[in-house]
């Protein structure tokens, strides 16, 4: 079971966060001036990358912050875990 | 009855007799006892059936590797199939009967299957029973019947078991001299550490060892210490992220029944800075005809149970081995009084060897036994020069126990599961870690590191002779599952040649053993069938649980009605004296109805309608999820998550608002209330309570962080009721309140602030019903007491409380659509009707994707109503739309039936559809279709709402 | 090849077994082949079947980078089922369903397909009413409904605690009688074989590393045994097509998750259908080796590690004692994990790409054992001829890009909500 090390509570099981997704995916800030393809690649379109991620967890029986981690997804191992950095299309945290 | 028991030694105490019964005999033991120990020491050797052939079995293993020796444990309720007997601590009373045979253990009818087992070799079942087709079922019955091994328990566990959360800085797993070890220097290094050992008793290997001083002056010195923690009777099952490992502690499985109060088992999660892998080796045993009858066990077992229980577990004994340890373990076994009657070892040695009394036969090996029920000869012969047998060499030799003693496989199952990889020695035949896994330590016997005798010097994990690979007769490796060597060779002939398809295609190594005696010989056999040396044909996975765990343990208290937590509104007490009846709404148990005294559902659902429609009803709505929004930005906020705009909304007022997901689809719906400037409370669905405050705290803290929000959810802390009806504020004005309700002072979607009775509340003028309606919020804890005052003083108005089918029907005639039916997620607002709400002023959630062509396209499911064209059916619900004309046809279907009621209002059954293109369709005729219960009506396409489509009555 | 029947396992039974051929070849890839599909799991395997089978291309290879059957394929809860609400789910399964019910007898392989009833449990009226609608969508496609009331259930299912006194009873449930189970091994082995002795090479521990492209679209792979020429080059690797199909520069609505599945030690017989919870996540059914069979909810974020979690198990095993408490004492024997190509919207994704010559096949979410034969058969027929089958029209990767998903739970883009 993951150990998420929350920056505000501190290290805590994963069963107190839940996922949120890849990080690297922006909304475009302008959504009207969006073409279609720009959008669905938005809304839809992943990296999933097979190695370290960036992604986005919830603490969500803690303090319900947003937060950034990056995991490597075979082996599980956290490599960090921050507050937002932003632009969220920024590389990591 | 021989007795098999020594006058003295052994951990067993002889003053504390135990009786117990096996198969309905009754036998004696002595505490310290397995039931494994304490058969033996009654003679008895035959203890179960195998798997797939019924052979005849006995006790093989000492612990947990044990194939054969699996019996039901305990009766009725406690009642468990496949346990080991080797691992079952004896105690009073004690029942246990072996499994898998019919009409006994001695005279199973099942075991004729040896007679046709040649018809049966590995996989047979995907080479036959396909004609006919028809008859398939009654092949997969009879396959089911003769598979499977013990009876599962047929009434609910009498016991409980729970979870415990752990934290230490080093895990020690194994409390063998290793580990031991480990843990005395972590410990004194100043570490908190916690060791964890399966046995009843520490010292793994010193148990069975002439002296265990050494390792109980540890054991000693590890208790004395605060910092540590000896767990007992505990499994580490399994290794899982970020060092969390899973232990079962069987705290009430050596007693007849868990002590009072005391869980039966206990999962601890267990968070570990680093482990010590110390699990030690286990014995392998060589592999040879017949090499599976009761009196054949592993060496280390034998002389386990003459160490530890004082039991001999035969009288004259043969030993069949490969390196040196056999030696010392045949003069521990003559000390013992077992007559070593030779010593078969397979390799060609110069240097002799004795045993007082028994023969040495180097060079030779064992190639077939004899002995229908137990063990009574084995046959050897000498091999040649290529290591097959040399004709004509072939001698008898009388004996009642055979020890095998084919080397040890470390017991790398944790590593393995840690990410590990294995590396193939060739000194002692066997796979270890090849190097250190992120905070795991392995060591002793588990790493390999064995002593000199223990390694095979020159020989194969496995010889046979090679004169015997094609003997007919079975040659077991797993025998558990029955797999043998022609099966391993049929597998590898087959083209399955992967590690993994042997595995699945024989099923070797998935017995409830897992293989941990059968593993490495079956990669021998697979090495020799295909020519590559073992390293090349590596192992399966190792995949946890290391040993098979208590389904009960892994739910701990998770059962019967703790399955999920109750949901309770501040109102449920009055809720439940009123004698409502309940439905589930996720985690809440809401009232449904309230039936009176003789009253049907219909009737009183009737009732509560008619009654909100003619006087006044009220309804607990406090599971809507409620969310308080502070901040100079909220407006802003509340702009861009909802489709319309909230701006413009006036402090004191309340506006109804639909969320959608950014791709477009209905997320949910409530009402906001301006409380101050800065100041908004929102309200949800109760099912989206959660989801909709993690979608806005996501939207506010990656999309839009800039904007000032402050949010938190109130759910909890409010008691709601909703009255509703055209007396409604009749009743409200009797009650002493400093709020005018009148509705100049307080129109349709005001919000006043007040007290009532004596209570704070806050009241909104907001209607789900369609009637004159107000929604009273209260803080939680007055709750009761508001809504005893609503009924109260509700009385001269016929207040009615109303559960969710009123409510539902209410809605339904109101045109109301809601989630789950008919905002399914796959619902645009468009569809709902609500396209005019769309802002086309400002940016929202969800805005881009509707212009994606397939949901702005001409085809899309539209809300409607429905009436029967014969004005009295009842639409069946969930039915499906059918256009008249497609009748008999490939049907392309028109829609569906979301919700379906009886009108009271109207008199007539009425329904919510979702019907293609339906707002363009009005008036026209279809088919509700329901083949599930074989019914077909006739309906006409309305507008949804069918109750004051003006909106009248809710603005009075 | 050998024949298999009755017979021939006499036949041979009698001559020691000595004389079973090979299931199939193990032949060293050619230069060039008029198909190639990456992946020998079941879908592969079915695939290069059915473009032999039914559009006559031989000159076929399988790539697989391990061992057949390696992937998925053999660690799924062997359910098969076609209980879908949507029309393009439904019909697309219910084609697989129909090829299930000859399958045995069409590869000569018994792949034990068992068609003891899936039962999906309601615990409210509201669930019952969604499962009315699921049901009659499902009978109006031609595929075998019933609803069951509590009664009923308990009938069909004798050991299971239908009582008032747990946390969530059992209210009826929906039961497709023809829904069921298969040995899933068994399942990629009997396609291998039967595609061998069509002449398809199957090439195990072949990995593919990259793809090739010309101005007209693929041409070949490159594998870890050199390079392969091909026109048309089929995907199917369900846990890894991100990363295959980016090899060609495309991008996937799919995200990489891990599933669980267990078992119990084996018992007999208890347990004689495919019963879902409808209160928390649970699947389970009966091997016919007397295991309980179990799944539950992915883990619930990326991953390529085939091993998860305890909390899922955790609650695998509350779920199964909710309903059956008296297999508290009972064990786990095994658990594991497959990696899961989770789309966007919950369903597969079978069809042509924006490449020239390259398909995809994947997206199977927890749904892909049970679509074997009806994806090999759709995807056979699209690599044949360049186009989608009927039955996989709306299954094809530009259903996103049409604002068409097809999200049989309307859960939303979030694929570890699906």
């Amino acid at each position: 079971m993951l150990l998420i090390d929350c920056p505000h509570c501190g290290p805590r099981a994963q069963t107190e966060f839940s996922y949120g997704g890849a990080a690297n995916v922006a909304r475009p800030p302008a959504p009207e001036e969006t073409d279609d393809a720009a959008w669905i690649e938005y809304l839809y379109l992943r990296d999933n990358a097979k190695g370290q991620h960036d992604e986005l967890w919830q603490h969500i029986f803690g303090c319900r912050r947003w937060l950034q981690l990056r995991r490597d997804v075979i082996s599980h191992e956290i490599i960090s875990c921050s507050e937002l950095r932003r632009p969220l299309a920024e590389d990591g945290p | 009855m021989a007795d098999f028991r020594l006058h003295s030694g052994g951990l067993i105490d002889r003053d504390r007799k135990i009786s117990f019964t096996f198969d309905g005999r009754s036998y004696q033991g002595y505490h310290g006892d397995t039931l494994a120990s304490a058969l033996l020491a009654n003679g008895v050797r035959l203890v179960g059936r195998s798997f797939k052939y019924h052979r005849p079995r006995g006790i093989y293993g000492l612990g947990g590797e044990e194939p054969n020796a699996l019996v039901r444990l305990r009766q009725g309720a406690r009642a468990e199939p496949n346990i080991r007997a080797t691992q079952i601590e004896l105690y009073e009373g004690l029942v246990a009967r072996s499994q898998n045979n019919w009409p006994s253990l001695r005279w199973d009818a099942a075991s004729a299957l040896g007679l046709v087992s040649r018809f049966l070799p590995a996989g047979f079942y995907y080479k036959t029973f396909m004609w006919p087709r028809r008859l398939w079922p009654h092949y997969e019955n009879f396959i089911r019947r003769m598979a499977g091994m013990g009876r599962s328990p047929e009434a609910p566990d009498p016991d409980h078991y729970e979870k415990c959360h752990g934290h230490c800085d080093v895990l020690v797993i194994g409390g063998g001299p290793a580990g031991l070890a480990a843990a005395l220097t972590a410990a004194e290094g100043g570490a908190q550490v916690w060791l964890a050992d399966e046995g009843a008793q520490l010292g793994g290997g010193c148990l069975n060892d002439g002296d265990a001083s050494a390792a109980r002056d540890t054991i000693a010195a590890l208790e004395s210490l605060d910092n540590v923690t000896l767990l007992r009777r505990t499994s580490v099952f399994g290794k899982y992220d970020d060092h969390l490992y899973g232990l079962v502690e069987r705290t009430g499985d050596h007693l007849a029944s868990p002590d009072l109060g005391m869980p039966r088992q206990r999962l601890w999660h267990l968070r570990a800075g680093r482990a010590v892998l110390a699990s030690g080796a286990i014995e392998r045993p060589l592999v040879f005809a017949n090499n599976d009858r009761p009196g054949v066990m592993l060496t280390s077992a034998a002389l386990g149970y003459l160490r530890t229980y004082a039991v001999r577990p035969g009288s004259r004994a043969v030993i069949n081995t490969n390196n040196d340890s056999a030696y010392g373990a045949a003069a521990i076994l003559a000390a013992g009084g077992i007559e070593v009657a030779a010593i078969v070892d397979h390799r060609h040695m110069k240097e002799r060897r004795e045993i007082p009394g028994a023969e040495i036969l180097h060079n030779h090996a064992i190639i077939d036994t004899r002995g229908k029920k137990g063990l009574t000869g084995v046959t050897v012969a000498q091999l040649d020069i290529n290591g097959d047998a040399v004709p004509g060499s072939e001698r008898q030799l009388a004996c009642d126990l055979l020890c095998l003693s084919g080397g040890f496989t470390p017991s790398v199952h944790l590593y393995s599961q840690a990410g590990g990889k294995l590396a193939f020695r060739e000194d002692i035949q066997s796979l270890v870690p090849k190097s250190e896994v992120p905070g795991m330590t392995v060591v002793g016997a588990a790493n390999g590191d064995f002593g000199e005798s223990e390694f095979i010097a020159g020989g194969a994990a496995m010889d046979r002779p090679v004169s015997l690979r094609k003997f007919r007769r079975k040659q077991f490796i797993d025998l558990q599952n029955d797999v043998t060597a022609a099966d391993v060779e049929l597998a590898a002939r087959e083209g399955y040649r992967s590690v993994e398809h042997v595995k699945r295609y024989t099923t070797l190594g998935m017995g409830t053993d897992q293989g941990k005696t059968s593993n490495l010989n079956g990669i021998a056999v697979l090495s020799d069938a295909l020519d590559r040396p073992p390293a090349e044909v590596g192992v399966t996975t190792y995949r946890p649980p290391y040993t098979p765990v208590t389904i009960g343990a892994l739910a701990g208290r998770d059962v019967g009605p703790f399955l999920a937590p109750d949901r309770r509104t501040p109102m449920q007490e009055c809720h439940e004296k009123a004698g409502a009846a309940f439905v589930p709404a996720g985690l809440w148990q809401r009232p449904h109805y309230y039936p009176r005294p003789g009253e049907t559902m219909t009737e009183a659902v009737n009732r509560e309608v008619l009654a909100v429609r003619r006087n006044v009803g009220i309804v607990d709505v406090s599971t809507l999820g409620r969310i308080d929004l502070h901040g100079p930005d909220v407006a802003e906020f509340l702009n861009r998550v909802y489709i319309n705009g909230f701006k413009a909304l006036a402090v004191g007022m309340c506006r109804y608002g639909v969320m959608l997901r950014d791709d477009g689809m209905i997320f949910d719906d409530g009402t906001v209330a301006r409380m101050a400037e800065t100041h908004f409370i929102m309200t949800t669905t109760t099912a989206n309570a959660g989801p909709v405050m993690a979608h806005l705290e996501f939207y506010l803290q990656v999309v839009w962080p800039e904007l000032r929000v402050h949010m938190t959810s109130i759910t909890d802390q409010w008691a709601v009721a909703a009255v509703a009806g055209p007396r409604s504020r009749d009743l409200l004005d009797s009650l002493d309140s400093d709020i005018a309700f009148a509705n100049q002072a307080m129109p349709f979607m005001a919000w006043r602030g007040g007290a009532i009775g004596g209570i704070p509340a806050q009241v909104f003028r907001i209607s789900f019903s369609g009637e004159l309606a107000y929604e009273i919020a209260v803080p939680a804890d007055y709750g009761p007491a508001m809504w005893e005052m609503l009924l109260a003083a509700g009385q001269e108005f016929d207040v009615n409380p109303y559960g969710t089918e009123a409510l539902t029907t209410l809605r339904t005639e109101k045109g109301h659509f809601v989630m789950g039916p008919e905002a399914d997620g796959r619902a645009t607002a468009d569809d709902m009707g609500l396209g005019a709400m769309l802002s086309s002023r400002k940016e929202f959630v969800g805005r881009r994707s509707l212009r994606l062509p397939g949901l702005a396209g001409g085809d899309r499911l539209h809300l409607v109503g429905l009436m029967p064209v014969d004005g009295r059916s009842q639409i069946p619900p969930g039915a499906i739309l059918l256009d008249k004309e497609m009748a008999g046809r490939a049907p392309d279907k028109a829609g569906h039936v979301t919700t379906s009621v009886f009108s009271p209002s109207l008199d007539k059954p009425i329904a919510l559809a979702m019907a293609r293109n339906g707002r363009q369709r009005l008036g026209a005729q279809l088919w509700a279709h329901s083949p599930l219960d074989n019914r077909i009506v006739e309906v006409v396409i309305t507008d949804p709402v069918f109750v004051d489509p003006m909106g009248e009555r809710l603005r009075a | 090849m050998n024949r298999y029947s009755f017979a021939s396992l006499v036949r041979h039974g009698i001559m020691g077994h000595r004389g079973w051929k090979p299931a199939w070849r193990d032949p060293e890839p050619k230069t060039n082949y008029d198909a190639v599909i990456v992946g020998g799991g079941g879908h592969g395997l079915a695939s290069a079947y059915y473009l032999a089978k039914n559009h006559g291309l031989n000159n076929v290879a399988v790539l697989e980078k391990g061992w057949l059957g390696g992937g998925n394929t053999g660690r799924n809860t062997t359910i098969v089922r076609s209980n879908y609400l949507l029309d393009s789910n439904a019909r697309f399964y219910e084609h697989g369903m129909k090829l299930w019910e000859g399958l045995s007898r069409d590869l000569n392989f018994n792949v034990m397909f068992s068609q003891r009833g899936v039962i999906n449990l309601a615990h409210s009226k509201g669930q019952l009413e969604a499962f009315r609608r699921r049901g009659n969508a499902m009978r109006l496609n031609g595929i075998d409904a019933e609803l069951l009331n509590r009664d009923d259930v308990a009938a069909l299912v004798p050991g299971m605690d239908v009582s008032g006194d747990v946390r969530f009873p059992v209210e009826g449930g929906l039961l497709q009688p023809r829904g069921g189970t298969a040995r899933h091994d068994a399942v990629a082995w009997g396609y291998a074989r039967a595609a061998d002795r069509r002449g398809v090479d199957i090439i195990q521990n072949c990995e593919v590393t990259g793809i090739r492209r010309d101005h007209a679209g693929v041409s070949g792979v490159e594998t870890s045994r050199g390079f392969i020429a091909s026109k048309r080059i089929g995907l199917a690797v369900a846990g890894h097509s991100t990363q295959l199909a980016a090899m060609a520069g495309v991008r996937l609505p799919i995200e990489s998750h891990v599933l669980q599945a267990m078992v119990s030690e084996p018992v007999k017989p208890v347990l004689d259908t495919v019963v879902t919870f409808g209160a928390g996540h649970l699947y389970v059914s009966q091997s016919d080796k007397g295991e309980l069979v179990m799944g539950g909810d992915i883990d619930g974020y990326n991953s390529f590690a085939q091993r998860g979690n305890l909390p899922v198990i955790e609650h695998v095993a509350a779920c199964l004692l909710a309903l059956f408490p008296q297999f508290s004492r009972l064990r786990i024997l095994r658990t594991w994990g497959g990696i899961m190509d989770m789309t966007m919207d919950g369903s597969p994704i079978i069809g042509t790409t924006p490449v020239p010559g390259l398909f995809l096949n994947g997206g199977w979410c927890y749904g892909g054992f049970k679509a074997t034969p009806a994806s090999g058969w759709v995807f056979a027929h699209t690599m044949a001829t360049g186009q989608p089958h009927a039955l996989n029209a709306d299954l094809c990767l530009d259903r996103f890009h049409r604002g068409r998903a097809l999200d049989e739970k309307g859960a939303g883009p979030k694929p570890w909500a699906h």
